[in-house]
């Protein structure tokens, strides 16, 4: 198929949906499929060849913050022209309610579409009035896919009707080598965790006093925790003698990320709830790293049932502390569970993610029996 | 000679009392023409608001610049209601660079030439943007002064301001698109 994205953010920063989009058209490419990405970049940096730049976006207020954004009539003309030399099967748009590049395509193509929305947002955002315009450019939209049930519902408000559900992948290959952060993961043994610290769901807490537990009794093994939040709050949870087995990274480059799975012994999801699918889980086990996290539904999904990953009481620390305890003193077990996760998050790669968006776009294309073109 | 000083004494305290009054006058003069002035500044940025938000639902925009405009202008709403100077600052502020970024836009101009009222309204959001930079000016111009008349040592010994509530300067980027 001949598709054509169009993504609303700037190439050149960093962000979930510029690296959703990256993801999912390498993927479609690797079906030997034609791929071509609209996109605010700037053109005198190198981009992939499958990206088509509109110049630099501008920066400008919306919705409370500064966000670097395409719109105006030059913009507009050069998605028009992209729609017309690329002759798409299917036009795939992401996160049409935004300012951008996206919103134009769908405004301006006849044909095909698929959308996707990422974040979900109060439908106070957009006004009545502007909703005229929005609503010409978001009715053409054939089929809709949400990444996530709350990115769902706020399609649903805005639009009616339904939206297909299909999360993010997992970049697998992005993960499987990297080399140790130095000094990492030590002699003592180490047991790292990722995500805010602040936001109680993700279980820190929990994971802090199983290592008060787990600390007393192995005096090497160190903690690494890496994701925005206070360290200072952190350490305090902690008895004196443990905090300075803390170590905190902080927030960090995709590289680093990787890095620190490859990093620890043991990698720790201590979510106590709300966690869809725990793609942060996934990524880890996409490292190799061997597993132990709460027995919530979503982790015992991915992880087979335990036999990918060491599951654990949700909440329970002293629980925690026993099955990574006993983890921790058996590198064999921690080799299998490496290899069962890898083969595990095979289910959650890009490619297995791309084939679900393809049959998306095969049913789209299937009931306009027509190729994307400039509306006039 | 007792009686001359006597009438020395009062004309001093009469002089006092009526210069002391001239200042109260005058401060209270200044706080009611910055009451004024705000009420002036307040109508201006409505007038900026409902212009671009005319612009916006106008259908002559691209759509993304329509949403630009239209998200600018409901957060000056949001916050126009409020109590707290600074969000409404923030939200004017906002309104004003997104008109300016779409209005820098290359060829934004060119776009809306062969459209009917297209240049009615984009005259209308620069006529009111001009007027909430010069409204802006002239209150914050009667603030200074009021402030720096409430400083003298003489209404602060006498209390001149009496209750009257402290005036505040309105800050906000208010540079015109074309400048």
């Amino acid at each position: 198929m001949r598709i054509g994205i169009a993504c609303p953010y700037s190439w050149d920063v960093p962000g979930g949906v510029q690296s959703h989009i990256r993801d999912l058209a390498e993927a479609l490419i690797d079906k030997g499929h034609d791929v071509s990405v609209i996109a605010p970049a700037d053109d005198d940096r190198p981009l992939p060849d499958y990206v088509v730049p509109t110049g630099a976006a501008i920066p400008v207020p919306y919705n409370g913050s500064v966000a670097r954004l395409s719109f105006g009539p030059l913009s507009l003309n050069r998605v028009r022209r992209w729609l017309r030399e690329g002759n798409f099967d299917v036009l795939h748009a992401h996160e049409p309610t935004v300012p951008s590049l996206s919103l134009l395509a769908c405004w301006a193509a006849s044909g095909p579409i698929v959308a996707t929305v990422h974040t979900a947002m109060p439908k106070s955002r957009v006004l009545l009035a502007t909703q005229g315009v929005m609503r010409s450019a978001l009715e053409k939209i054939d089929g809709r896919i949400a990444v996530s049930e709350a990115a769902r519902t706020t399609l649903v408000q805005h639009l009616g009707g339904d939206a297909v559900l299909i999360p993010n992948g997992v970049a697998t290959h992005r993960y499987r080598d990297a080399s140790p952060l130095p000094g990492w993961p030590g002699e003592g043994g180490t047991i790292g965790f990722l995500g805010r610290m602040d936001e109680p769901r993700k279980g820190l807490a929990v994971l802090l006093r199983a290592f008060e537990i787990l600390g007393q009794q192995r005096p090497g093994l160190r903690l690494l925790i890496v994701g925005p939040g206070d360290p200072a709050d952190a350490r305090a949870k902690l008895p004196a003698a443990l905090r300075d087995r803390v170590h905190f990274l902080g927030e960090v480059t995709e590289e680093q990320k990787v890095q620190a799975l490859h990093s620890v012994d043991i990698f720790c999801s201590p979510n106590t709830g709300g966690e869809s699918f725990g793609i942060v889980t996934a990524e880890a086990m996409a490292a190799g790293a061997a597993i132990v996290a709460s027995d919530l539904d979503a982790f015992r999904m991915v992880l087979r049932g335990g036999t990918a990953g060491e599951l654990f009481r949700n909440g329970d620390a002293a629980d925690l502390a026993r099955v990574a305890g006993a983890l921790l003193d058996d590198p064999a077990r921690r080799a299998e569970l490496s290899v069962a996760a890898i083969d595990a998050v095979r289910a959650y790669d890009w490619s297995v993610v791309a084939r679900e968006v393809l049959s998306v776009y095969e049913t789209v294309a299937l009931g306009r029996r027509a190729t994307v073109g400039v509306a006039t | 000679m007792i009686l001359f000083y006597v009438v020395v004494a009062v004309l001093v305290v009469v002089i006092t009392a009526v210069y002391v009054s001239w200042r109260a006058g005058r401060l209270d003069r200044l706080h009611h023409r910055t009451d004024g002035a705000r009420t002036a500044l307040d109508l201006a940025l409505v007038r900026r608001s409902s212009a671009a938000y005319e612009l916006a639902s106008s259908g002559l925009l691209d759509p993304a610049t329509s949403l630009l405009l239209a998200d600018a202008v409901r957060r000056t709403k949001e916050n126009g209601a409020r109590e707290d100077v600074f969000d409404r600052e923030l939200a004017e502020s906002d309104l004003t660079r997104a008109l300016r970024a779409a209005f820098t836009q290359p060829e934004f101009r060119l776009s809306l030439k062969d459209n009917e009222g297209a240049e009615e309204l984009v005259a209308g959001v620069e006529a009111a943007a001009r007027q909430v930079f010069l409204a802006r000016k002239f209150y914050n111009d009667i603030v200074a002064r009021t402030l720096e008349a409430r400083r003298r040592p003489l209404a602060q010994l006498f209390r001149l301001a009496g209750h009257a509530a402290r005036p505040v300067f309105f800050e906000m980027d208010d540079a015109l698109p074309d400048e």
